[in-house]
């Protein structure tokens, strides 16, 4: 393949002979007024009101399934023997593997200085905050009685019971209750130096109030910026193995069990994997739009868009290393329960579920990813990343439906068939994340405002002041 | 009536980072210690003309994370060991593998709320009021595109035209009373 001459790619910004991240011409001013003006504008779009209506009627569903399910019992559901886990804990899987690619984009790419990530962080840690929301209902949900959720917790107790740490799910309640409280904070912390560019900003009154509350008095003072800076980078740095270890608890709830096609080694790296490659999905099924409806293509260019389609090709063909050591093992295992499951998974009743597992998680996904013109073509990735997310919630349900469902014994075969609650509380969490999703979009910046400033070639000490760095230089 | 008493200091306002470094950089040498730098984004060299580099927020993280280790694993073990003993398929009590991972969460958890909350202590934020939000040019500059420098007038140095007379000589914007 003939490669461009550097010198010709548009791409590349003249001035420094890098890849330029985002479009030239802007200044700090342009590229604040921008960001901030998506929020602090008087003029709501009208689509975001009809998007938030038809989200919050989405989310609905969910508060009618919950409160249906808070009275009748979980005996609505399709869970039944052998069939014990069904949807909650497929969705569950599901969302906290959506909400990883944000974790990843804010954390592991900031240690490795990919400077690219900066104008998509925000929003992908935003996906990951609402994504963690969704996945914690369900396990709570599927207590059977919820109310008493604060029981998983360690904490003294008149009834002198404690949990049981010798269990996986007693580890999960660690690592999401974790997971969801450094997701919160990085994110927080990461949006206060833009509060205060909104608060400085803001022309309402009661705006310029509850920003200045948020931003809790950020000056800009370099100090500040010092220690600022150096919070971002252990956070960072504390994110990456957490992300890394959050799915690995999630697979360990499968992979402990003595369970045929759940009782492999192999399921941590694998899970983590596809996490990542779902998440990235999710991150462009979200971009994509929001690019378009904001006219955001300066700062979301289309480099940001191969670039995300590249770290799904990646993980993409992790995952389907992963597909293939499962199919080895079931044989080279020479275990009599292995094979039977993983015939079973492939041509037993539920075989249509795994082959179009394959299709739009690997077939579809790792044979047209390597084209760079589609990894530019919009629409395509758009559809693409529906498909993916299709694909990973299939994998999940795989997983969990045909390793359980033909059981040791004959006698003890059943099927799992989902109710119509179980699709009303997983479609609900869709709106109910579109809801919040767009809540954020309107009142926080979703670009991160001083880190896009960063990306700037005016913040170069260079031009006019290449004595700055000499007596700077001279005086240490 | 001396000017410490109603003056917080003296705020100079540059146009570019470069501007605002080498201004630093001689206030510093002309002998101001208590000065700081208002910019729209982390400026090294601003924080090295100020010769600032050290922060405590990693060893508070440290001392974070060392605690949520020590807590979760020794507060797993009292519970299964002596508090509520129960027999798990035979295993040991003491089975201390499977206590990491909560411990292992709960490192990053206690490192990463220390982090965040040390950062902010150390910052003394939140702090909603401060003189330097009077002046005028202030807030729509130091969090859009403007750098600015504060000589404060806590500095033995500090005199009022003096100072003023020395931040003129570095080309600046504007040089500004900021009011306590």
């Amino acid at each position: 393949m003939a490669t461009k001459s550097p010198i010709d790619d548009p791409r590349i910004d003249p001035h420094t002979g890098e890849y330029a991240v985002i479009a030239p011409g802007h200044t700090f001013r342009s590229v604040t007024q921008k960001i901030a003006g998506l929020v602090l504008t008087s003029n709501t779009p009208l689509g975001w009101f009809g998007g938030l209506t038809v989200a919050g009627g989405v989310a609905t569903l969910l508060v009618i399934a919950m409160t249906w399910l808070f009275v009748k019992g979980i005996g609505i559901w399709g869970v039944t023997i052998p069939g014990a886990w069904g949807f909650a804990i497929i969705n569950f899987v599901w969302w906290i593997g959506i909400g990883h690619a944000g974790t990843l984009i804010s954390a592991i790419l900031l240690l490795f200085k990919q400077t690219w990530r900066n104008s998509i962080n925000r929003f992908a840690e935003a996906m990951t905050i609402f994504a963690v929301v969704c996945a914690g209902t369900f396990p709570l949900i599927h207590l059977g009685r919820p109310w008493l959720g604060y029981w998983l917790f360690p904490y003294p107790n008149t009834m002198n019971l404690w949990p049981q740490f010798r269990s996986p799910l007693a580890w999960d309640v660690f690592a999401v209750s974790t997971y969801a409280t450094i997701s919160v904070v990085f994110w927080y912390i990461g949006m206060v130096p833009d509060f205060g560019t909104l608060r400085d900003r803001a022309v309402m009154p009661f705006a310029k109030y509850m920003y200045g509350l948020l931003s809790m008095g950020w000056r800009g003072s370099t100090r500040h910026w010092v220690r600022y800076e150096s919070a971002s980078l252990l956070l960072a740095g504390l994110a990456t193995p957490l992300v890394l270890s959050v799915h690995t608890v999630i697979s360990f709830d499968f992979a402990v069990a003595a369970m045929a096609g759940w009782h492999t080694t192999i399921f941590p790296p694998y899970f983590v994997a596809g996490a990542i490659y779902s998440g990235f999905a999710m991150v462009l099924t979200l971009a994509i739009p929001i690019r378009k409806f904001y006219h955001l293509e300066d700062l979301i260019t289309l480099r940001h868009l191969d670039n995300m389609a590249k770290v799904m090709l990646g993980t993409g063909c992790i995952v389907g290393y992963g597909y293939c050591m499962e199919v080895f093992m079931a044989w080279y295992s020479a275990s009599h329960w292995e094979f039977f499951m993983m015939w079973n998974r492939m041509f037993g009743p539920m075989g249509w579920a795994y082959w179009l597992l394959i299709l739009s998680n690997l077939a579809i996904p790792l044979t047209t990813l390597w084209s760079r013109k589609l990894r530019v073509n919009v629409v395509y990735l758009f559809v693409l990343s529906l498909i993916v997310n299709t694909g990973m919630w299939l994998e999940r349900f795989v997983i969990v439906v045909t390793s359980l469902y033909r059981e040791y014994l004959p006698s003890s075969w059943g099927t799992y068939r989902a109710t119509k609650w179980d699709y009303m509380t997983f479609v609900g969490t869709w709106g109910l994340f579109t809801f919040l999703f767009l809540l954020f979009v309107r009142f926080l910046p979703i670009i991160p405002i001083s880190e896009i400033r960063m990306m700037l070639p005016q913040t170069k000490i260079r031009p006019g002041g290449a004595d700055a760095e000499t007596v700077v230089e001279e005086t240490l | 009536m001396t000017p410490r008493e109603g003056i917080y200091g003296l705020l100079a306002e540059f146009n570019t980072p470069a501007e605002l470094v080498r201004a630093t950089e001689q206030a510093h040498r002309a002998g101001f210690r208590r000065m700081e730098c208002y910019t729209p984004y982390p400026v090294e060299e601003a924080a090295v003309a100020l010769r600032f580099h050290k922060t405590s927020v990693p060893l508070v993280c440290l001392l974070g994370g060392v605690m949520g280790m020590l807590t979760a694993f020794l507060m797993e073990t009292w519970i299964t060991l002596w508090s509520y003993p129960m027999n798990i398929a035979g295993r040991p009590l003491f089975s201390w593998p499977a206590f990491i991972i909560p411990a292992y969460e709960w490192t990053i958890l206690f490192a990463g709320l220390s982090a965040a909350f040390g950062m902010l202590a150390l910052n003394g934020l939140p702090q909603l009021y401060h003189p330097l939000f009077n002046a005028p040019n202030f807030r729509d500059g130091a969090s859009t595109d403007k750098f600015f420098l504060c000589l404060e007038a806590t500095d033995p140095r500090f005199s009022i035209l003096e100072t003023r007379a020395l931040l003129e000589q570095l080309a600046p914007v504007s040089v500004v009373e900021v009011d306590l």
